[in-house]
């Protein structure tokens, strides 16, 4: 704290801003490519949400076209796909949650439990899923899965039950999208806690060898709390993400039996977007899911400073 | 030390990792001894762990598809465009931030972080880039995800780690703070650097939106949305039972590579990562430092 209002005011004696800044040109100069990528990509588009409050014409271009106020919003509340879009993307989002939040953790505890190659072999394997993508992932499923030729019908058939189309299911659409989810992501996700696990006190062990402490003991009372700042950023960061759901899996599992329960927010607005070219109502659809994550972060980030005092900003 | 003898405690963690690997790795085998079986034991569901009647006509089926093939050669060519940039970008962004006492850093650093909060969505991003005419290009491509706040941080956070005393030796003996940067600071970097890239590459391999909202023409198409084609609409065509000579012709090519795809696209990503793992072990270390 001291040394740094200290440089501050080497720095002020040097000169005016402007001679700081000048002094500084080359960090201006590096920050340059970012800056201009962020107005570019990031910030024009924000200015371009100015659609959603209006009644967009590729001729009139987005400046020109007549504002309508919330005329695309109250279009959304009232259609026919308002409450099934909530209800599919809340209940999917609020399950992957459950679930795929605290495997990672258990996998970090139980990893970190390991010793030496089955240590190093356990991880490297976990971690394979996270590099297939996606597509590849869904192809993986519905092949397993396959009424035909899928190993779950071949199993499931051998046990006496009968063959089912998983994929084509309206009622397992969740079960799969959440769980492949977990497939792919706990070894990844675990890094970052098997991260946090290696700086936990040796002393801390140490005393609980003394006093006699079960290694399950230690977990809970010793590792669990040291990684406990890093489970809540993390939980925070997650739900802020619980009104967005990818669309880009979401939309490689849907098909026409399954998209009662499949249809989401984001794969809604891809469509009636860029597939059909309804822009402004899209748009309009897309802020509205932002904002509610924006507000989610804030509400997490709220109640995780008012409990433990661990925050975002 | 005491006598080491096995606990209950040791039998549930060896349980639990055993059946892990059971569950990550049955289905990368099961892929694998699929991708070099014959299309009929796979059809007929035969294959359910070691491959069955072996060929490799899957694989030369794979190197022989055009597409495919162009789909490959593109996405090795958006990756690695990509990666470059990324870094040329982000690096530098990320050291110019480590610095506290420059006028504005505070500004910068938040008009980076609010867009990981918010963004003006898909369809305005989609409109702006029709506007700057990268619709159906492949810069598009390229461009699109170079520059992230969040991998921003994750450098910003290792440069502040590097002791200051360094770059004042090197302001000392008159070097500019950009050959400091590139000179001093990059060749210390290389755990960021194999990190940034891990992220940067494995995103762009495996994406499939981007090129399938911006890119119309096939040539520019990239191997993911090429493989979705193959495997997944396939799938669903045959599921819709629509019949047709084109729906069979394509359920037959999709049997016959449909496996051998799915290992060749995701074979360099999985060939590479394990010799980049104590780098980006490391590297969400970096990252959970953050102030």
């Amino acid at each position: 704290m001291k040394k740094k209002s200290k440089e501050y005011s080497i720095g002020r004696s040097k000169g005016t801003l402007r001679a700081q800044i000048w002094k500084n040109r080359h960090y201006y100069l590096m920050l340059l490519p970012a800056v201009l990528y962020v107005a570019f990509f990031c910030y024009a588009p924000m200015y371009g949400l100015q659609i959603a409050f209006k009644n967009y014409k590729v001729s009139l271009g987005i400046t020109g076209s007549p504002w309508i106020g919330f005329r695309n919003f109250t279009d959304f509340f009232q259609s026919y796909y308002f409450g099934t879009l909530m209800k599919n993307t809340f209940i999917l989002s609020f399950y992957s949650l459950l679930i795929g939040f605290p495997i990672p953790i258990v996998i970090a505890l139980v990893l970190n439990e390991l010793k030496g190659k089955t240590k190093k072999f356990t991880q490297t394997l976990l971690y394979a899923p996270h590099f297939i993508s996606i597509v590849v992932l869904v192809s993986i499923m519905t092949s397993m899965l396959s009424p035909s030729q899928g190993v779950v019908n071949t199993l499931l058939e051998m046990f006496g039950m009968e063959r089912n189309y998983f994929m084509a299911n309206p009622d397992y659409f969740r079960h799969l999208y959440v769980w492949s989810g977990v497939w792919q992501g706990m070894g990844w996700g675990a890094i970052i806690y098997l991260a946090a696990l290696s700086g936990v006190d040796v002393s801390l062990h140490e005393a609980a060898d003394m006093d006699g402490a079960s290694r399950l003991q230690k977990i809970i009372y010793i590792n669990l709390p040291t990684i406990l700042p890093t489970i809540i950023i993390m939980l925070i960061l997650r739900v802020g993400q619980i009104a967005s759901v990818g669309h880009e899996k979401v939309y490689l599992m849907q098909n026409a039996m399954n998209i009662e329960t499949a249809e989401v927010i984001s794969t809604y607005v891809y469509k009636r977007g860029i597939i059909n070219s309804n822009y402004s109502f899209s748009a309009a659809v897309g802020l509205f899911n932002n904002a509610i994550n924006i507000g989610l972060v804030l509400v997490a980030n709220w109640i995780s400073k008012k409990i433990s005092k661990t925050s975002l900003f | 030390m005491k006598k080491k003898k096995i606990t209950v405690f040791d039998i549930v963690i060896y349980t639990i990792t055993f059946l892990l690997i059971l569950i990550v790795g049955y289905p990368l085998v099961l892929v694998l001894s699929n991708s070099v079986s014959s299309p009929d034991m796979v059809a007929a569901g035969k294959v359910l762990l070691f491959p069955k009647g072996f060929t490799l006509e899957g694989y030369k089926a794979v190197f022989a598809d055009k597409d495919i093939m162009t789909g490959f050669f593109n996405t090795v060519f958006y990756t690695v465009v990509q990666t470059l940039v990324s870094l040329a970008v982000t690096l530098p962004a990320g050291y110019a931030l480590a610095k506290r006492n420059i006028p504005g850093r505070n500004f910068f650093m938040m008009i980076f972080m609010i867009t990981m909060y918010f963004s003006g969505g898909l369809i305005p991003t989609f409109l702006q880039m029709q506007k700057y005419g990268l619709y159906n290009t492949r810069a598009a491509i390229v461009l699109l995800g170079t520059f992230s706040t969040y991998n921003c941080i994750i450098c910003r956070s290792f440069f502040e780690s590097i002791p200051k005393e360094l770059e004042e030796a090197a302001e000392i003996d008159g070097c500019s703070p950009m050959r400091t940067f590139l000179q001093i600071i990059l060749p210390l970097s290389k755990a960021l650097i194999g990190v940034m890239v891990l992220y940067v590459a494995v995103g762009q391999w495996n994406a499939y939106m981007d090129c399938l909202i911006y890119i119309q023409d096939d040539f520019k198409q990239s191997l993911q949305v090429v493989l979705r084609r193959i495997l997944i609409l396939a799938q669903t065509a045959s599921l819709a039972e629509e019949g047709g000579e084109y729906a069979a012709a394509l359920a037959d090519r999709e049997a016959l590579l449909r496996y051998s795809a799915m290992v060749v696209s995701s074979l360099p990503l999985l060939i590479v990562y394990p010799f980049l793992q104590k780098y980006f072990d490391k590297g969400v270390m970096i990252g959970s430092v953050k102030g």
